[in-house]
C-alpha cells in the first residue's frame, strides 16, 4: 500500500474546503510576515532552539490556546448540529470525526500543554532553580508534543480525520470497520506526543527531587510544586501503558496483527482495559496540577497560608494512588462480574474523600481571609461549586448498578465536562491571569478579565447543565441527530445558546491578550499580587538565569516571610557570581520535524519512506550522544547590569514590606 | 552527575545486554520451536521474563549503588504495586463475568 494520491486531500465538503484555504492563507501570511519583518533569525535563536524553561512554557501555552480554538470550533459545530432535531448541517460521518477530534484535542493538545506550559514556567522558579534538570530534553518534549499535535490536526484536511471516538474502541477502530487512514493518525500522532509527555514527567520528577534551593524540604514545597511532582509520577506510571496500547493498535492497523481484532482471536476489550488504565490516571494528571494552581491562587488572594497543608499533601497522594485502581468504572457495562464492578465502585467513590478534604481546605483558607476579588480569584471561586456538581454526579456514576442507566448518555458527557472545565480550564485561566505578569511583565486587563470570566462561566453552565437532564431523559452521546418527537429539542437549543456565550467568553479572552499586549501598563512591580512563593522574588519578566543568587528557604510561603522580615531581598555586589547556563540547541526542533515526517509517512502506510525518515531519528540520537557542549557562563558585569535594571525601579519589591 | 566509574569499560552492561538477548531468544525459541503444551510454554517464558527483569535490575539499574537505598526500596515497592495493578488487574477484569464468554 502506498499513498493514494487521489484521496490525499479531503474534498467535497465546503467547510473543509474553507479550512484548507484558510490554513494555506495563514501559512503564507505567517511566512511572508516573518520574512517582511526580518524576524527569522530572532525566531530561530530566541524561540525555536531555546532550552529556557520559561520560553518553552510560553510556547506550550501558545500552542494550547490555538488548540483550544480548534477544539472549541469542533464543539461549536457539534452544538450547531444538535441545536434542532433532524438538522442537516453535518452528516453522521462528519459528526463522528468532529467529536473524535474534539475529545483528543481538548484533553491531549489543550489541557495537557496548557498545564505543562504553566508547570514549565513556574516550577523552577517556585523551587528556586535556574532551569529544569534536563533543559534540552525539555525542549525535545515540547517539539515532540508539537509535532504530534500538528500531525493530528492536519488529519481533517489531508487523509481524513479519525472517527472512532477519542477512546477509539475496538472493534470499531480496527482496520475491518475503519478501513480509512483516519485512525492511523490517532495511533501515530498520539504516540509521538506521548513520548514528549513521558519525558516531561521524568524531567519534572528529577527537577523537583534534585534541584530545590537550600532549605526547601519536601514539606516546604509550594502546593503547585507538590501537585506537579505527583502528576509527574502519574505520567511516568500511566503513559507507558498508552504507549504500548497505541503500539499494539498500530501493529493491528498497519501490519495485520490481531491483538484487539475479534476476527483473529484478539480481545477487543483489552484495548478498552489498557486505554482506561492510562485514561483514568490521565484525568488526574490534568486535575492535580489544576488543584495546585487553585491552592496558590486562593492562598495569595485570601492573604493567608494554605489551610491544612499536610492534609493537602496526603490527599494528593491518596488521589494519585486511588487513581490507578478505578479504571473499570469507564466500562462497567462490559459485563464484568459483580465482584469486579463492586470493587471498582468502592474505589471510585473513595476518591471523593481526599477530594472533599481538598475542597474544605480551600474553603477554610478563604475563611477569615482578606479576600481580593481579582480575575484569577474569580476563577478559583467559581471552580468550587461547579466542580462539586461534577464530583457529586461522578459519585452517582460510580455506582456500577446505576451506571447501566447513565452509561453512554449525555448525563455522562455533562458530568465529565463539569469535572474537566472547572477542574482544568478554570484552573489554567486562573493560572494564566495570575502568572501572566511574571511571564511578560504586564498584567492582563482585569476589566476584560471579568467579562471573560462571567461570559465563560455562565455560558459553561447553560451549555452543560441541560445535558444532565437530556441524558436522564435518554438522549445518547455521539448521536448526530434526534427526532422531533423525542422532546429533546428545547434543551438542546438552550445548550447550543450556552455554547455561543461560552465562545464569546473565549473571544473576550483572546481580545484581552491582544489589548494587554498593546496597551497594558509596563511599569508594574515584580510582585503585583503581593504573593507568597519564590517565583515572585525575581524580576518580571524573569531574567534568563532566574535568580542572581539562589534564595534560601526557611518556611512555607518563603517570599511572604522574606518580605515580612525584610531579609534576603537585597542583592550585594559581593554576592554576584558567574552563572552556568545551558546553550541553545537545534536538535529538539530537528527531532520534532523528523518525527513528524516519519509519522506522517507511517500514517499513509508508506513504510519504506517512513523507515528512511526513521534513519533521521537515529541520526539525531547519535549526534546528541556526541554533543559535548557544556553550556556557557554569564559574566558578573552582565548580571550586575540586568539586576540593576529591575531592582532600581520605583515601588520595587525589595523595598516593600507588607 | 557522578563520575565514579565513567571512564572504565561498561563490562557489566555488556554482559547484561548479552544475557538479556540470550534469555529473550531462549523464550522465543521455546515458544516457536518446541512442542510443549501451551501452559508449560507460558510458565517457562514467564519465568524467563522474571529472571531477566531481576538480572537487569542489577546490571542496568544500579540497584546496589548509591547512598539512597531507601528511595530504591520505595521505587521497587511502587513498581511491584504498578505491575500487580496492571497485570493482575487486567487479567481479573477481563476473565470475570460476561466479558470472558
Amino acid at each position: 500500500m502506498g499513498i493514494k494520491w487521489d484521496e490525499f486531500f479531503i474534498t467535497g465538503d465546503p467547510l473543509i474546503l474553507g479550512s484548507q484555504i484558510a490554513i494555506l492563507l495563514t501559512m503564507i501570511g505567517a511566512v511572508a510576515g516573518i520574512t517582511y519583518l526580518k524576524k527569522w533569525n530572532y525566531l530561530w535563536t530566541e524561540w525555536l532552539t531555546t532550552v529556557d524553561h520559561k520560553k518553552i512554557g510560553i510556547m506550550y501555552i501558545i500552542s494550547a490556546v490555538l488548540m483550544f480554538f480548534r477544539g472549541g470550533m469542533d464543539g461549536l459545530l457539534m452544538k450547531a448540529q444538535t441545536a434542532r432535531p433532524e438538522m442537516e448541517f453535518l452528516n453522521s460521518q462528519h459528526y463522528n470525526e468532529i467529536f473524535t477530534t474534539h475529545g483528543v484535542i481538548m484533553i491531549l493538545f489543550m489541557a495537557m500543554p496548557f498545564l505543562i506550559g504553566l508547570m514549565n514556567v513556574v516550577i523552577p522558579l517556585q523551587i528556586g532553580a535556574r532551569d529544569v534538570a534536563f533543559p534540552q530534553l525539555n525542549a525535545l518534549s515540547f517539539w515532540l508534543f508539537f509535532s504530534g499535535a500538528m500531525l493530528f490536526n492536519i488529519s481533517f484536511v489531508i487523509g481524513g480525520s479519525p472517527d472512532a471516538g477519542w477512546t477509539s474502541y475496538f472493534p470499531l477502530a480496527g482496520k475491518e470497520f475503519s478501513p480509512g487512514i483516519g485512525n492511523n493518525f490517532y495511533a501515530v500522532a498520539l504516540q509521538i506526543a506521548g513520548i514528549g509527555t513521558l519525558m516531561t514527567g521524568i524531567n519534572f520528577i528529577v527537577t523537583i527531587l534534585k534541584m530545590r534551593t537550600k532549605g526547601m524540604t519536601l514539606m516546604k514545597m509550594p502546593m503547585f510544586t507538590w501537585t506537579t511532582f505527583v502528576t509527574s509520577i502519574l505520567i511516568v506510571a500511566a503513559f507507558p501503558i498508552f504507549t504500548v496500547a497505541l503500539a499494539l493498535m498500530t501493529f493491528d492497523r498497519l501490519y495485520g496483527t490481531h491483538f484487539f481484532t475479534v476476527s483473529g482471536g484478539g480481545m477487543d476489550m483489552l484495548w478498552a482495559n489498557l486505554f482506561w488504565l492510562w485514561g483514568h490516571p490521565e484525568v488526574y494528571i490534568v486535575a492535580l496540577p489544576a488543584f495546585g494552581i487553585f491552592s496558590e491562587v486562593i492562598a495569595t488572594f485570601s492573604r493567608k497560608s494554605l489551610f491544612g497543608y499536610k492534609s493537602m499533601v496526603f490527599s494528593i497522594l491518596g488521589i494519585a494512588l486511588l487513581s490507578m485502581v478505578v479504571w473499570v468504572h469507564h466500562f462497567y457495562t462490559m459485563g464484568s462480574g459483580p465482584a469486579v464492578n463492586s470493587f471498582f465502585s468502592i474505589t471510585t467513590m473513595a476518591i471523593a474523600i481526599p477530594t472533599g478534604v481538598k475542597m474544605f481546605n480551600w474553603l477554610f483558607t478563604m475563611r477569615k481571609g482578606r479576600i481580593k476579588i481579582t480575575s484569577a480569584m474569580l476563577w478559583a471561586l467559581a471552580f468550587v461549586p461547579c466542580f462539586v456538581i461534577g464530583g457529586v454526579t461522578g459519585v452517582m456514576l460510580a455506582m456500577g448498578a446505576a451506571d447501566y442507566q447513565y452509561h453512554n448518555t449525555l448525563f455522562l458527557v455533562a458530568h465529565f465536562h463539569y469535572v474537566l472545565i472547572p477542574g482544568v480550564v478554570f484552573a489554567v485561566f486562573a493560572g494564566l491571569y495570575y502568572w501572566w505578569p511574571k511571564m511578560f511583565g504586564f498584567m492582563l486587563n482585569e476589566r476584560l478579565g471579568k467579562w471573560h470570566f462571567w461570559l465563560f462561566v455562565i455560558g459553561f453552565n447553560v451549555t452543560f447543565m441541560p445535558m444532565f437532564f437530556l441524558g436522564l431523559n435518554g438522549a445518547v452521546r455521539r448521536a448526530y441527530t434526534y427526532s422531533a418527537e423525542s422532546g429533546f429539542a428545547p434543551l438542546f437549543m438552550l445548550s447550543a445558546i450556552g455554547s455561543i456565550v461560552l465562545a464569546a467568553g473565549f473571544a473576550v479572552f483572546c481580545y484581552n491578550i491582544y489589548w494587554s499586549i498593546r496597551y497594558a501598563d509596563r511599569n508594574i512591580s515584580s510582585d503585583p499580587w503581593d504573593a507568597r512563593t519564590l517565583e515572585w522574588s525575581t524580576a518580571s519578566p524573569v531574567q534568563f538565569y532566574n535568580f542572581a543568587k539562589l534564595p534560601e528557604v526557611k518556611s512555607l510561603d518563603p517570599f511572604w516571610h522574606m518580605k515580612k522580615k525584610n531579609e534576603g531581598l537585597t542583592l550585594y555586589d559581593s554576592e554576584i557570581e558567574e552563572i552556568h547556563m545551558p546553550s541553545n540547541s537545534w536538535l529538539p526542533i530537528y527531532m520534532g520535524v523528523i518525527f513528524g515526517i516519519a509519522g506522517f509517512l507511517l500514517v499513509f502506510e508508506w513504510h519504506i519512506g517512513s523507515a528512511v525518515a526513521a534513519i533521521g531519528i537515529f541520526a539525531g540520537l547519535i549526534i546528541r550522544s556526541f554533543d559535548y557542549n557544556e553550556g556557557f557562563h554569564v559574566k558578573k558585569d552582565e548580571i550586575h547590569r540586568i539586576e540593576n535594571a529591575w531592582r532600581k525601579t520605583e515601588g520595587e519589591v525589595h523595598d516593600h514590606v507588607s | 552527575m557522578e563520575h565514579h566509574q565513567s571512564k572504565s569499560f561498561p563490562i557489566s552492561h555488556v554482559i547484561g545486554f548479552v544475557v538479556s538477548l540470550l534469555l529473550t531468544f531462549a523464550a522465543a525459541g521455546i515458544a516457536l520451536y518446541t512442542n510443549l503444551s501451551f501452559k508449560v510454554i507460558m510458565w517457562i517464558i514467564g519465568s524467563l521474563a522474571v529472571v531477566q527483569a531481576g538480572m537487569q535490575l542489577f546490571m542496568f539499574m544500579h540497584l546496589r549503588e548509591g547512598e539512597d537505598g531507601k528511595t530504591n526500596l520505595v521505587n521497587m515497592i511502587y513498581a511491584v504495586f504498578m505491575v500487580i495493578v496492571i497485570v493482575v488487574g487486567s487479567i481479573w477484569v477481563l476473565t470475570s463475568g460476561h466479558a470472558a464468554h
